[in-house]
């Protein structure tokens, strides 16, 4: 629902927030990285795995998915981001560990060929996920999360840079989004957290 | 020609409504008001300008860049804010409002009372300025800004209440009933309002130019629309803050004094000396 009476509505929900805050400080879990609860859609994709198979959100259902846009011939920011989050997952409780999934979205379809995608996120941790699609779906979805990416002009070896998000987008279980790890957030930090929601909202008999 | 990018990226159909609204409204006025009353080609002109601007970058891929560069984001605030609402209310669209209040006032009767009350204190002077600089301080706040950034519903609140807060604010500022024969505000408290809101302007746009760190990574977080070094961006952005909304306060300065030299009288005779000069 979308509400556009300005002012008003913005002073309202500053003071409610302030009000709730108050009232349920206490009682509301603590985050170490970014809560994002409420501030963006539910998970919900369609796009190619690694091994050519057409994959959406619903074939993770009951996991905490870890989405995380990126391209191979990243030189810094996904390899850091990777290493992070292999780190912190191998950190969590051991019967934890496979109640999570890591997706890495490459969003250079044109370099990224799925064997060379399955290669690069093997080598971080053996259950990441690598995902890709035409640009127009990749467009759908980084638009749907409120990011997006962009192509610098190719030099003359053909290697071009990449813009794209630097941060890791948290689902829970039912595919509500839940956090967003920065990265200026540490792999303790994450860990703690991943623990935290996967504990959280453990579905019923587990 | 890329005829897509006049198309929103985010499309919005209450943004859509609004638009056509005060398009429509105006043009309906203006056929059906008295001829004496019409505005001349340059005002109607005016108040198509701003309004399309303001259109523009909040409903074609101008709004994609500015949701994904922090620069052009604060371009589009200084049309939404500042360049967009200061034409439109330049344009003295009082004709039309009266217009309006004809039709409805009726109409509406009673219902128009909170609205009245509202309108009134918003546009108290000190409470317009602080509302004015504040806004621009309220969402440059790094955690409130990443926030409106990342969801879609604070984003458009942000944008609208930028939109109306500068269609208030302007329209005290260039209100064009004469303060010696109507309440408006005096030129001399115009002048010191546009004055109070440019120093806040333009110790954030510094600040900002100035901070070495990152203030704002949400950009560096949700991805930049083609990548360009963040330092830059953010400097740009800054200046950006800085100074047109800096020279946009000096212009209206200058157009109140000119109002203020047009409309200047002779300080009416204190009774006393009338009465001493007839005897």
């Amino acid at each position: 629902m979308m509400f556009r009476s300005g002012l008003r509505r913005s002073l309202m929900v500053i003071g409610l927030v302030l009000v709730l805050a108050g009232c349920l400080g206490n009682d509301k879990p603590t985050w170490n990285t970014k809560d994002i609860s409420g501030m963006l859609p539910d998970l919900e994709f369609t796009l190619t795995r690694t091994d050519g198979q057409t994959v959406s959100a619903d074939d993770y259902q009951g996991q905490v998915r870890l989405v995380f846009f990126g391209f191979t011939n990243c030189p810094d920011v996904c390899p850091a981001t990777m290493a992070r989050l292999t780190r912190a997952i191998r950190a969590m409780p051991e019967d934890l560990q496979g109640q999570v999934t890591p997706l890495f979205v490459s969003v250079d379809p044109q370099r990224d060929d799925l064997d060379h995608l399955e290669q690069y996120v093997s080598f971080f941790y053996d259950r990441t996920v690598g995902l890709t699609g035409d640009e127009s779906s990749l467009r759908r979805m980084v638009k749907r999360y409120r990011t997006t990416f962009g192509y610098d002009e190719p030099d003359e070896r053909g290697s071009y840079n990449v813009s794209h998000s630097s941060a890791v987008y948290v689902f829970d279980q039912q595919g509500q989004a839940r956090l967003l790890l920065r990265p200026e957030d540490s792999a303790d930090q994450i860990t703690a957290d991943l623990t935290q929601l996967v504990r959280q909202n453990r579905p019923q008999g587990t | 020609m890329n005829w897509k990018l006049l198309l929103p990226y985010d499309f919005s159909p209450i943004t859509i409504l609004a638009y056509l609204l005060a398009a429509s409204g105006y043009l309906v006025a203006l056929r059906l008001m008295p001829a004496e009353e019409r505005p001349g080609p340059v005002r109607i002109f005016a108040y198509f300008l701003g309004l399309i601007l303001c259109y523009a970058v909040m409903q074609t891929w101008f709004d994609y860049y500015s949701q994904y560069m922090f620069f052009v984001h604060r371009g589009q605030h200084l049309i939404l804010h500042h360049l967009g609402p200061m034409l439109m209310m330049l344009s003295n669209p009082l004709p039309i409002f009266r217009f309006w209040h004809r039709q409805l006032a009726p109409v509406l009767g009673l219902w128009t009372l909170p609205i009245r009350w509202a309108y009134r204190i918003v546009q108290q002077p000190l409470i317009a300025a602080f509302l004015f600089a504040g806004l621009v301080y309220f969402w440059l706040w790094p955690t409130v800004h990443f926030d409106a950034m990342l969801s879609r519903d604070l984003y458009w609140i942000m944008n609208w209440s930028m939109f109306l807060d500068g269609l208030l604010f302007w329209w005290l500022i260039f209100d064009p009933r004469s303060p010696h024969d109507t309440p408006s505000l005096g030129y001399g408290r115009r002048i010191l309002l546009l004055v109070l809101v440019a120093v806040p302007q333009m110790v954030l746009g510094a600040w900002i130019v100035f901070s070495r760190g990152m203030v704002y990574d949400v950009y560096d977080v949700c991805g930049r629309a083609w990548p360009m070094s963040p330092a830059d961006d953010q400097l740009i952005g800054g200046i950006l803050t800085w100074i047109p909304p800096a020279m946009m306060s000096v212009v209206g300065i200058l157009i109140l004094i000119g109002r203020a030299m047009r409309d200047d009288r002779p300080r009416p005779m204190p009774k006393v000396a009338v009465e001493g000069a007839a005897s």
